[in-house]
């Protein structure tokens, strides 16, 4: 039996500056259509150069019926861009994909969702945006409400929805969806703690209901949880393909810029690969350390003094300038945020050239484990530089509490402590109350 | 499991037909975006569908006003009040499908580069979802011939239909193009209304056809709304009909259509990376 999906040496090509070329005015697009009388009927023709790129090159996969297949890979890796062409959102400028089934995608919930239209109103159109068509909404249209637990708001117009309800409803109606082939991009990452296991819950319903699902997300727990199998892109070509454990492993370690790699605690960054596709490649480098500007190169205990340097460089004379550090767990969920924004005492005037912004956290009380880090520049106010998983970090066990113990289980420790009330000094205590109260002075 | 649907993804090059199976399959989507445009038209407006009819009929009295009663233009025979707003009420809705429905793909941005469907139900249910408005400024039409006393020929009316439809297929045509080339070209937003001023002076809205000499009238039939706004008078008020010119723009309506769907399916598929 052939395979439910099929897709074959998929590529896809982008003129760079995309958003610039979609700016040109109509006078400009005659001038280059003029100048260049050549590629007047080939406007298509993938004929390579500076100026394209390739967001997919000859991508190779099946998918058998009822498998559900996982997609990782980090940002610009060219996930998205494979959905889109699964979807028919975009067409692929080389090769095909067979589809033996029908398909629905969900890139987004809510797409198409109406703020002036009620919540019934919008189960409506979002389901046939979705491809369902009027009795299918119908029949599903109990289930779809019950789901998304906004029963008595039906009839207001989504816009006093709050975020949350808003989100439920918009999940509701694409999870009732009933394709033979679903495309699902991280569209799990919503609501509360509590709707997302919903959602989880009816996605694996889903997953061993027999459909196919082929499903991005950065939670390598999902992935692992979700998928038999998974795929790893890495800047637009497919360099891993097996069980989902296998590719989330492949892909944290092909992730890490392991620190002091080569022993020193240094990492250049000058060619990140997870640099942002119109990062202007301002950050350099980054230095870690410890107490007393000693370099860190194995890891750093729990609670211990963590300071990163960041090198940059800055283009133009300015005082407006921001470096973000991201701690991220490997499985992408964001800890804890460092910011230089939040500097009270910042007073260095305008800089230009080489900088070092140092980012000195007295104690990280991070769990023990590995992290990733995302490092961005802002500079006056816009993105000018990002780097996703820059570079990893190892917090080591340690005796944070000064017990002899090392702390287990969560995410961070916290300085605490602990003390049982004698029953005496209660009552002492709330004789003491009353004493005050009845001698007042 | 059966399958029930195969599909191939591949690069398309060259002219291709619109795939009217798919679409008759999306049926159902078409009719909630026209319901959708048409419920979220007026929202939170305070005369609702009042607007439909206050726009033609203003126009139709400062025209009165402007052309009749001062520069002294006449008209068919018919009252010239009836005489222009016959003329105005299909003028407004083409001239207004055309400026909604070019701006419609954009506006949709969100859909376009997110999920998949005839991408051509687009700009066509924007102009569907205005023939509602149509609908109410022939009423006020129908109040003002009670008003004159002028009576209806049930035979002549019978062809209003095809009059409806061909200047639907006028905006749609127009329609399809602009909103594709909107997608790349944002020139498009402001030679729109600019076009759209235009046109009613080359459409026979304010004035008679007796004012073109002969020999120029088959130029008018180029126009698609020309024959559109003949027809309205026809059926409507009785006027003497111009078949020939008529009969030639009733054609180029179906061939601006033809000519809209061909060239929106070519330019489509660049939408979702350049939108």
């Amino acid at each position: 039996m052939p395979p439910i999906v099929e897709v074959r040496n998929i590529s896809k090509q982008y003129r760079l500056g995309a958003a610039r070329a979609a700016k040109e005015n109509f006078r400009e697009f005659l001038l280059r259509k003029v100048k260049a009388p050549l590629h007047m009927l080939g406007g298509s023709s993938p004929n390579g150069g500076p100026e394209y790129f390739w967001a997919l090159r000859e991508i190779n996969f099946d998918v058998k019926e009822g498998e559900v297949l996982g997609i990782i890979g980090r940002n610009g890796a060219g996930k998205s861009t494979l959905l889109k062409i699964l979807s028919r959102i975009t067409d692929p400028t080389e090769g095909y994909v067979h589809l033996r089934g029908r398909v629905a995608s969900l890139l987004e919930v809510g797409t198409g969702f109406h703020s002036e239209l009620t919540g019934r109103e919008n189960i409506f159109l979002n389901g046939a945006i979705l491809g369902m068509s009027r009795s299918e909404i119908i029949s599903k249209f109990d289930e779809i409400v019950a789901f998304s637990e906004v029963d008595k708001f039906l009839d207001t117009p989504v816009k006093h929805y709050s975020s949350g309800m808003y989100v439920r409803l918009a999940f509701a109606v694409a999870a009732n969806l009933n394709p033979e082939i679903l495309v699902v991009d991280e569209v799990l990452a919503v609501g509360d703690i509590a709707f997302q296991k919903k959602c989880l819950g009816k996605m694996s319903e889903v997953s061993r209901s027999g459909r196919t699902v082929l499903f991005v997300s950065h939670n390598m727990a999902t992935v692992e949880n979700l998928c038999q199998h998974g795929i790893v892109l890495e800047q637009g070509k497919l360099v891993f393909s097996g069980t989902s454990k296998e590719a989330v492993r492949h892909y944290l370690g092909g992730v890490l810029q392991t620190m002091g790699r080569d022993g020193t605690n240094q990492v250049d960054l000058s060619n990140a690969p997870g640099r942002r596709r119109d990062g202007r490649h301002l950050l350099t480098r980054v230095e870690i350390c410890t107490d007393g500007d000693r370099p860190v190169t194995g890891g750093l205990e729990i609670g211990g003094r963590l300071k990163l340097k960041v090198h940059f460089n800055l283009e133009n004379p300015t005082d407006s300038f921001n470096i973000g550090i991201g701690f991220n767990s490997m499985m992408g969920t964001r800890y804890f945020t460092a910011h230089s924004f939040f500097e009270p005492d910042r007073s260095h005037g305008e800089r230009v050239g080489p900088q070092v912004f140092v980012c000195d956290i007295p104690s990280l009380t991070l769990m023990a484990g590995d992290y990733t880090l995302k490092i961005w520049l802002d500079v006056n106010s816009a993105k000018a530089d990002e780097i996703e998983d820059a570079l990893r970090l190892t917090i080591l066990e340690s005796d944070y509490y000064g017990t002899g113990k090392a702390p287990w289980n969560g995410a961070v420790v916290m300085k605490h402590n602990w003390y049982l009330e004698e029953p005496s000094a209660q009552s002492a205590d709330a004789e003491g109350k009353t004493e005050t109260i009845s001698t007042p002075r | 499991m059966a399958t029930s649907v195969e599909l191939v993804i591949k690069p398309r090059r060259g002219w291709q037909a619109i795939d009217f199976k798919e679409a008759y399959r999306y049926r159902d989507l078409f009719a909630f975006l026209v319901w959708r445009d048409v419920k979220v038209r007026y929202r939170q407006t305070l005369l609702g569908g009042t607007w439909a009819v206050i726009q033609p009929l203003i126009a139709m009295l400062v025209f009165t006003v402007v052309f009749h009663r001062l520069a002294g233009v006449g008209s068919d025979g018919t009252p010239y009040p009836l005489f222009a707003f016959a003329g105005l009420a299909p003028w407004t809705f083409f001239s207004t499908a055309v400026s909604q429905s070019s701006n419609s793909l954009v506006g949709n941005q969100q859909l376009v580069s997110k999920i998949y469907f005839p991408r051509f139900f687009i700009p066509l249910s924007s102009i569907c979802a205005l023939l509602l408005d149509l609908a109410f400024s022939l009423g006020l039409l129908v109040v003002l011939m009670i008003y004159y006393r002028w009576h209806v020929s049930f035979t002549a009316l019978l062809m209003l239909p095809v009059f409806i439809l061909a200047a639907v297929l006028a905006a749609g045509g127009a329609g399809l193009i602009l909103s594709a080339l909107n997608v790349s070209f944002r020139d498009v937003k402001y030679a729109v209304p600019f076009l759209i001023q235009m046109g009613i002076f080359v459409t026979p809205v304010i004035y008679p056809v007796r004012y073109i000499p002969q020999k120029w009238r088959m130029l008018l039939g180029l126009n698609p709304m020309a024959g559109v706004v003949l027809g309205f008078r026809h059926s409507l008020l009785g006027s003497e009909a111009q078949f020939d010119v008529i009969t030639m723009s009733l054609f180029m309506s179906v061939v601006l259509f033809t000519i809209g769907l061909f060239s929106f399916r070519r330019m489509e598929r660049r939408f979702a990376d350049v939108i």
